[in-house]
């Protein structure tokens, strides 16, 4: 018994010593646990941020740069290829976005009933498209859609087209292909966040509704998507930023083409500093742009969503 | 009620179907000759082999293999690293400062590549004069700017909160020191974590394009899928060696899925709890 008193007394007397040391150390030692990530993080994303913002008032070929002020930033309105770049990133964005997360609401409702038989299967086929590599996909969506690619091959073999669609050399279809391209390989993906919201949702919720008279769709509205609403936010974001860094997809299936019918901005970006004659400069200052209509994305879908915070 | 389930069926099968024939097709003309698969050819042929041996003899796949595999596994030894020391840094030592920082480091996140590729390039070029080891067309290069992610530090973080406290007291208690008790009780606790966080960033080294197709420059520096890209857009394409080689270039990560679905989805999904 008196050991056991003891044994109190000395951890109680240890346990004050050490809140009085955890201040000292949280000081010290915490900061030792992030100051790699920290400094490398501002070296490698903010310390070039600040760089590109003062190479964007600059302009000139290679390495020969002036100062122009603001001159870079007025040449974007007059820009005809930054024009076309917007204008198809929004077209991929205003198009796939919505698209691929409506149908991946849909598949996830439907891998969430009880009934559902062969679930893991359709599960796994449907997300297998994640594991795939932004360039091996593009190859091979670029070999199917060729003009004389497998799919108008069955296309014609099928009698639905009586000659080859331009999937890749005409502008309008070309758009079409990466629309399909990026929605292949990113439904499955969204989907398995919807389902992991889905399984949490209570059950008795539904079965409420159901007594109460609700249809399936009046279920899928009234229920599933407020109570998702979260995660089809997150979701959304994240493919905005996506759509709106396009890169592997347009580069490895149309290569920006025909002409510049589908070339994305980051793309152009990489063309004016690696394929034109470079002017860093004025990438610079596309960079900008896209960064400011990332930050004005995000937040017009955090205000649209509204009400939870 | 039976039409809704048809329905149902109909569209996930439908939908199965769509996601898995690209991996179907790519398989099958792997084994075909170039010509099988223009003419559209669905049936696995016997030319496996032979594409094999000209993939081999024409691109140099197994230096651009070893390099990927290099690159990726010390990127992801090192993003691990350095992400869950913050990540357990930023949540066990919490203070005020440490928040702010914590915030801003997410900003990162919002940072799109293609927005860093001009200065980063300009940074390593500039390097190449100084310190040519870690300069243009070094594996260092690509190694270096995405060893550090906003993402996995707030992942770790997020997966710290449900690590318990007492393991820390128990630990200062037995006499480790601070770095004692994140190797030898953090780390072994928290290995799912840790084998989430290896699949993330493992699949996006391994897949990253757009840094290594500015930062390498030479034939013997390629990576996957730089060679894939080149081989994509070849003049006249042999399909099926071209198709070998994406086979053998998904394999590694089509494995990974296969052998750890449940960390994979945990990984993926664990981002945003």
């Amino acid at each position: 018994m008196d050991g056991s008193i003891q044994g109190v007394s000395v951890s109680a007397g240890k346990g004050v010593c050490i809140t009085v040391s955890i201040r000292m150390r949280t000081r010290v030692t915490g900061w030792c646990f992030v100051i790699a990530a920290v400094v490398l993080i501002c070296l490698f994303y903010f310390y070039p941020m600040i760089q590109a913002f003062n190479l964007s008032l600059k302009s000139g070929v290679g390495t020969n740069l002036q100062y122009v002020g603001f001159e870079n930033y007025k040449r974007l309105f007059t820009d005809s290829n930054f024009i076309t770049a917007v204008t198809n990133t929004f077209i991929y964005l205003i198009v796939q976005v919505p698209i691929m997360i409506i149908l991946a609401l849909l598949l996830s409702v439907m891998l969430n009933s009880d009934k559902l038989r062969l679930k893991g299967l359709f599960r796994t086929a449907i997300f297998l498209p994640c594991v795939t590599s932004l360039v091996a996909y593009s190859v091979i969506f670029k070999y199917l859609f060729a003009n004389d690619g497998l799919v108008n091959l069955l296309l014609l073999r099928l009698s639905i087209i009586d000659r080859p669609i331009g999937w890749i050399t005409d502008p309008f279809w070309a758009k079409v292909t990466i629309i399909l391209a990026i929605t292949w390989r990113w439904t499955g993906y969204n989907m398995i966040f919807y389902l992991s919201a889905l399984q949490n949702i209570d059950r008795s919720i539904y079965e409420a509704a159901t007594i109460d008279g609700a249809s399936a769709f009046g279920k899928f509205t009234k229920i599933t998507v407020p109570l998702l609403k979260p995660i089809i936010l997150f979701t959304s974001i994240m493919s905005t930023i996506g759509t709106l860094q396009l890169f592997d997809e347009v580069m490895n299936i149309t290569k920006g083409g025909p002409g510049n019918a589908t070339m994305s901005i980051s793309q152009y970006i990489y063309n004016l500093s690696f394929k034109y004659t470079p002017d860093f400069g004025y990438a610079a200052t596309v960079s900008y742009a896209i960064v400011v209509l990332i930050v004005i994305f995000s937040y017009m879908q955090f205000k649209v969503a509204g009400d939870r915070r | 009620m039976i039409a809704r389930r048809v329905f149902m069926y109909l569209f996930l099968g439908v939908t199965a179907f769509v996601s898995i024939f690209p991996f179907l097709w790519m398989v099958v003309s792997s084994t075909n000759p170039s010509v099988e698969v223009t003419k559209g050819r669905l049936m696995p042929g016997t030319h496996l082999f032979v594409n094999l041996s000209n993939l081999v003899e024409r691109i140099d796949l197994v230096r651009a293999l070893a390099n990927s595999l290099v690159i990726a596994l010390i990127t992801t030894g090192l993003a691990l690293l350095i992400g869950s020391l913050a990540g357990y840094g930023f949540e066990i030592y919490r203070s005020r400062a440490k928040d702010a920082v914590f915030n801003i480091l997410l900003l990162s996140m919002m940072i799109p590549f293609a927005a860093l590729m001009v200065p980063l390039y300009r940074m390593f070029a500039w390097l190449s004069g100084k310190m040519p080891v870690i300069g243009i067309d070094t594996k260092a290069a690509v190694i270096l700017p995405t060893m550090a992610t906003a993402f996995l530090i707030f992942f770790f973080r997020q997966n710290t909160k449900m690590f318990e406290r007492e393991m820390i007291e128990a630990g200062r208690i037995d006499g480790l020191g601070e770095l004692g008790i994140f190797l030898r009780i953090y780390v072994p606790t928290m290995r799912t974590t840790y084998a989430a966080a290896a699949i993330i960033t493992f699949m996006s080294s391994w897949n990253n394009y757009m840094w290594p197709l500015v930062v390498l420059q030479s034939d013997a520096k390629k990576t996957i899928p730089l060679l894939i890209s080149n081989l994509g857009s070849s003049y006249s394409p042999d399909y099926g060696m071209i198709m070998t080689a994406i086979v053998i270039a998904t394999l590694p990560t089509a494995l990974v899925f296969f052998l750890m679905q449940k960390h994979f989805v945990a990984g993926m999904i664990g981002s945003v709890k």
